[in-house]
């Protein structure tokens, strides 16, 4: 990287299923000018705008962000909109860093949202395709079947994924942002939930929620900020069509290179030992088993494992999710922002009751569509 | 005005501001599938299932884009495929949705028809939920002849053919 990148500001809203209290630019707003104060800065020394969302269709308006410039404080500067389905946050993070790392401009605020309560986000997934069956019951229709190949393969059993359900769950209790809080999750209860997609329960899945994320990053000679910059040690992205003959929607491709690539930047050899936390995106409870292998933390089919010992724990030698992740709250479009906001937070120092002690190097990752897209970035507390 | 009969309507309780519109939102819209997908499409109208196969690395894609998203070529050699194929993996929806004409629960399942490459998803029937398994061998019922159109409603859905499973190493490369 040419320059060196930061995060000066974070700020998210209180997720919930719906803020009736507020329209799409209220919320993004409410986002944004946390950030933007949490970096002790004004929205003039803002220099560009990079927001993201998934599709326009889940709430019915086309190109938001031209609506949206004036709540962000962009009138009459640089805006640019990113979208790459459910890594959308992570992406539009990682744009708004290369036009710092560029040396193209100082300052950058970033973000990214959805309101799920405007839309009926869930079902616009499963809209009729012409000349084909009405098959696809949401997001979990199409992933639950590779998560029933994941377990035939790795031959990890059934209570793994609802311990990952009720350990992200714990976790939102320790985070005022999150959507959900469930002060008697357990594993009796994830167990009795409705089976959705079975092999998945209600509980083993992401709620819909509105919310939005936006972070402040700054070049070098621009820091600023009432906590510790985050600086960037590495980011990519990689994607992979949806369909393909040998496509491994289990371990894609697409996932393991972007992390090579992150990892090479970041001079990352070893993942779990040399990372400190990790924010990963996890819809559906078994995506933690599955995204601990694809991004190497362990050996393939070694995945559950490593939830199953507690090393993904707040407690454990790697935790994951210290947010409460996407099994918590679930603002589509701001969720891969969200992860790589929790990282940032973690690596300054103002995670408060989420905060792992020393936490100075960590992984955020977004994925999305069918599994085919990534982001990644590694924020360390010390400058590459 | 508002006070004749028969006017706007005459609203005497402050029932608050309104703060939300629900405004259902309808497109309608011509499909073009194109030559690669109009002979998908055609194959079904004639009860059959019509793919393609790469001439670089051979593998048979059903239905066909017309390319072969690994290698980048056109496909032109048409390949038409057995009315048999093995579930690879599945899982059951048990969520009711809008638009749904399927009684839940019921089995949504990746199928892969012998001489593919490529599985999709198909519905299957006659057959207890709790007693799908992976490497289960299906065949596709078809709608009568006269009811066959250029759609995947030509066929009804999947059912167990009675042969035995498949074995699991010879479809994992498809999971």
């Amino acid at each position: 990287m040419a320059e060196r990148c930061a995060v000066i500001g974070v700020g998210q809203t209180h997720h919930k299923a719906k803020r009736e209290d507020v329209s799409i630019a209220g919320l993004v707003r409410e986002a944004a000018a946390m950030a933007v104060a949490d970096a002790e800065l004004g929205w003039p020394d803002i220099d560009a705008v990079v927001i993201g969302k998934a599709p326009d269709m889940f709430e019915g308006n086309m190109m938001p962000e031209l609506y949206l410039a004036p709540a962000l404080g962009a009138v009459g500067k640089p805006m640019i909109r990113v979208h790459t389905a459910g890594s959308v946050g992570g992406s539009t993070a990682i744009v708004a860093a290369h036009l710092v790392a560029s040396g193209i401009h100082k300052r950058v605020l970033t973000v990214a949202y959805e309101k799920q309560s405007d839309s009926d986000a869930m079902w616009a997934l499963s809209v009729p395709q012409p000349f084909a069956a009405p098959l696809l019951a949401g997001a979990g229709g199409y992933f639950a079947p590779h998560i029933r190949a994941y377990m035939r393969r790795s031959g990890a059993p059934d209570h793994i994924g609802r311990m990952v359900a009720v350990k992200d769950r714990q976790n939102a209790l320790r985070n005022p942002f999150a959507h959900l809080h469930l002060p008697d999750i357990s594993m009796e209860m994830v167990e009795e939930s409705m089976m959705l997609w079975d092999p998945l329960r209600y509980l083993e899945a992401c709620p819909s929620s509105d919310g939005a994320a936006a972070m402040v990053l700054a070049a070098e000679d621009a820091v600023s900020g009432r906590f510790p910059p985050a600086w960037v040690h590495g980011l990519a992205m990689r994607s992979e069509p949806t369909m393909f003959a040998g496509r491994d929607q289990v371990n894609p491709r697409a996932g393991r290179d972007c992390s090579a690539d992150v990892y090479s930047q970041a001079g990352i050899t070893d993942p779990r030992s040399q990372l400190d936390v990790a924010e990963v995106y996890v819809p559906f409870s078994w995506y933690e088993p599955m995204w601990l292998e694809n991004l190497g933390f362990c050996e393939l089919g070694e995945g559950w494992k490593l939830t199953e010992a507690g090393a993904t724990a707040f407690e454990g030698d790697i935790p994951w999710n210290t947010s409460g992740g996407v099994l918590s709250s679930n603002p589509i479009g701001a969720s891969g922002m969200l992860r790589f906001l929790e990282v940032a937070m973690q690596v300054r120092g103002q995670a408060g009751e989420h905060q792992v002690d020393g936490a100075r190097l960590a992984l955020g990752q977004a994925y999305g569509g069918g599994s085919q897209f990534f982001s990644m970035w590694v924020v360390g507390a010390d400058r590459p | 005005m508002a006070d004749e009969p028969g006017g706007p309507s005459t609203v005497t309780e402050d029932r608050g501001p309104v703060t939300t519109l629900a405004t259902p939102i309808r497109l309608d819209f011509n499909f073009t599938p194109g030559v690669a997908q109009s002979r998908f499409l055609m194959g079904l109208a004639d009860g059959k299932f019509m793919g393609q196969r790469c001439s670089v690395c051979s593998k048979v894609y059903v239905p066909s884009r017309g390319s072969c998203p690994t290698d980048g070529v056109p496909t032109i050699e048409d390949v038409e495929l057995a009315n048999v194929g093995t579930i690879t993996t599945y899982c059951v929806v048990n969520v009711p949705f809008a638009g749904q004409s399927i009684e839940i629960p019921y089995i949504c399942a990746q199928v892969l028809l012998d001489g593919a490459n490529l599985s999709f998803m198909g519905l299957i029937q006659e057959v207890p939920t709790d007693q799908i398994r992976m490497g289960m061998r299906v065949e596709a019922v078809w709608v009568d002849r006269e009811e066959l159109s250029p759609s995947l409603a030509s066929v009804r859905y999947f059912r167990p053919n009675g042969e035995a499973d498949a074995d699991y190493e010879t479809f994992k490369e498809y999971l």
